[in-house]
């Protein structure tokens, strides 16, 4: 409804005030901000105890020295053996996941009918889905020992193993993988394509040389995207893995321990609300934290330029 | 960059192309090509084969393993340290409903109020609505383990204070996944063209009335997938949980606001951690649990992204 104002115009104000419509603004708005809240109050929950922790333990200790063993009575705070731990679950999980993955991923967007498609897409979500602990135990209890036995002559000893971790792990990306370049991969435009078909390119060619170049920075995402879910996951890696030893290790047959690993073993014990050893838990903590903002930084900035170059 | 920028470069792609294609034709044998074609296509196929049979196998192995302990008593039974045979998951089932049920109370009017702010009030040309939708893109990349520390540092103790209760693994688990459930709204919300509230608002309709009547409904299964995919992944998940008190061994039913409580997954975890061979079946029983809860909840949210969805 409109109103005529004193000098007799028509004025398009809302003749009610709607202190109702305001109320919803300021609540939806209170829940966007909700999410910065969140990122304050992680930062903020670090913070404190890191710099308390290096208060005690010297920076060149913890970056310089090579062994990890906070809670020993003589205690060393040399962070490589864990960050090499969890730097080879990655490098495994990659190795696994990204070809399994990106061909998965040619196959679903260039060749799969419709058909196929709809079955093979929700198996992969649900293959996502799986809780890690189940996925950890699976690792434990079926994965370790069926590859002891097909490799007898490799050196296996005790029930961990940090190769076996790694390869659970990149089983547990494969679906991130698929979906991030696929949905790079059908976002380039049928053009290039038929412009490619149209000139005599053959399937194949076009899938690898039309396809695939034209959709690298969502791929290159999706496989950031998969670090650094690989450097985060923490059931898989702690039950498969174990709590392993203090020193640097590189030997896939032995157990070691990551990050995570390292702060969910930590936390389970007794949890003394002070001194040093409880602050190594958010020393690590930010380390990690600090490691997956920057991976996750890259990779958007890689799925922005797809995004830009097409829609 | 523009589209026009990007002309050049698809040209140069299309001469490539052209280039390779003419190069191959007069100089590779045809037949290479094919033999060549085919080897890539059993490639593809055996990548697709090996990520289905690593979810086929663990679904098998499991129902191997504790496939015997499937029984009601199972899900009824209190847990136990010392009698494997009879222990069950009443307690760890209660806490995942008592945690699960806080989350869901939690990240609906959370997450899709976030969404509707962020698609249909917020000038995106404004840093700070930049900064937060940056920052939950940001937010749904953070290690699950990290929010266990903010639970730890910020809800159990610190300035919310809760202790190791059931409501502190409730926040923390919501908090885990409210990036998800609010990136899933935004897409159900974009998903439903501007001319049906260009239209309300046409009408007279103000922007809430052509929220909550029009957006909203049209945006409902969308967003009903997105919560329901969140709270299968919250089921499913243990790792924070085990900084907020999830560890503790409980023989009574939890509460929650006191006492400790625990949850399906820490609670198969710690079943596993024991030698004798029962409890490594009780565990693989319990994950069966899981899976079955776990899948019949992503079916569910399958099946209702493909019945409901509108394509406009």
């Amino acid at each position: 409804m409109t109103t005529t104002s004193a000098e007799g115009h028509w004025s398009l104000s809302a003749s009610s005030p709607r202190y109702g419509e305001k109320a919803v603004l300021v609540f939806f708005w209170l829940c966007a901000v909700l999410s910065v809240a969140v990122t304050t109050a992680i930062v903020f929950s670090l913070l404190p105890p890191t710099i308390g922790f290096f208060r005690e333990v010297s920076f060149s200790e913890f970056f310089g020295e090579t062994v990890w063993a906070p809670a020993f009575a003589t205690p060393s705070f040399g962070v490589w053996p864990i960050v090499v731990g969890s730097g080879i679950v990655v490098v495994i999980a990659t190795m696994v996941a990204v070809p399994v993955g990106l061909l998965t991923a040619i196959y679903l967007s260039e060749y799969a009918p419709n058909r196929i498609r709809r079955v093979v897409k929700p198996a992969l979500e649900v293959l996502e889905g799986i809780p890690t602990v189940a996925l950890g135990l699976f690792a434990f209890w079926f994965i370790r020992p069926t590859i002891e036995t097909l490799t007898p002559f490799l050196p296996w000893q005790g029930p961990f193993s940090i190769g076996v971790a790694g390869l659970a792990v990149g089983l547990l990306v494969v679906p991130l993988i698929v979906s991030v370049s696929d949905d790079a991969m059908r976002a380039v435009p049928a053009a290039l394509r038929e412009g490619a078909y149209a000139l005599g390119a053959s399937k194949l060619e076009v899938s690898l040389r039309v396809v695939v170049p034209a959709a690298i920075s969502g791929i290159v995402a999706a496989m950031v995207l998969a670090g650094s879910r690989a450097v985060g996951e923490t059931m898989v890696v702690w039950l498969a893995a174990g709590a392993g030893n203090p020193t640097v290790n590189f030997d896939l047959t032995k157990g070691a321990q990551t990050m995570t690993a390292f702060i969910a073993g930590r936390s389970t014990g007794d949890i003394p609300a002070e001194g040093v050893v409880y602050d190594t838990i958010f020393a690590v903590g930010s380390l990690l934290f600090f490691a997956t903002l920057i991976l996750n930084m890259i990779a958007m900035r890689f799925v922005r330029r797809f995004r830009e170059v097409y829609d | 960059m523009t589209g026009d920028a990007m002309v050049p470069r698809r040209a140069a792609d299309a001469v490539a192309v052209a280039r390779a294609a003419t190069l191959q034709s007069l100089t590779g044998s045809q037949r290479r090509g094919r033999l060549v074609s085919g080897i890539f296509v059993i490639l593809m196929l055996s990548g697709v084969a090996l990520a289905i049979a690593g979810l086929v196998a663990l679904i098998v192995f499991m129902f191997a393993e504790g496939g015997g302990r499937m029984t009601w008593s199972l899900l009824t039974n209190p847990p136990s340290t010392i009698s494997p045979g009879t222990a069950g998951y009443r307690t760890a089932i209660l806490g995942t409903l008592y945690v699960i049920g806080g989350v869901v109370f939690m990240i609906v009017p959370v997450g899709v109020g976030a969404a509707v702010y962020l698609e249909e009030y917020a000038d995106k040309d404004r840093w700070w609505n930049r900064l937060i939708e940056l920052n939950i893109q940001n937010l749904a990349g953070v290690p699950s383990i990290v929010f266990g520390i903010l639970g730890l540092a910020f809800i159990v103790r610190g300035p919310i204070g809760l202790g190791f209760v059931a409501a502190a693994g409730s926040i923390t688990v919501g908090l885990l996944v409210l990036p998800t459930v609010i990136l899933a709204s935004r897409e159900a919300i974009r998903a439903v063209p501007s001319s049906i509230s260009d239209g309300a608002l046409a009408l007279g309709a103000t922007r809430w009335q052509t929220i909550r009547m029009q957006v909203l409904p049209a945006a409902t299964p969308g967003i009903l997938t997105g919560v329901i995919l969140s709270v299968a992944r919250a089921i499913g998940e243990a790792a924070p949980l085990l900084l907020v008190g999830a560890v503790t061994f409980v023989t009574f039913n939890p509460r929650f606001f006191s006492d400790g409580y625990s949850t399906l997954p820490v609670m198969i975890y710690q079943y596993s951690n024991r030698p004798q061979e029962e409890f490594r079946i009780l565990a693989a029983a319990g994950v069966i649990v899981m899976l079955i809860l776990v899948l019949a909840l992503n079916s569910f949210a399958v099946w209702l992204r493909d019945r409901f969805e509108r394509r406009w």
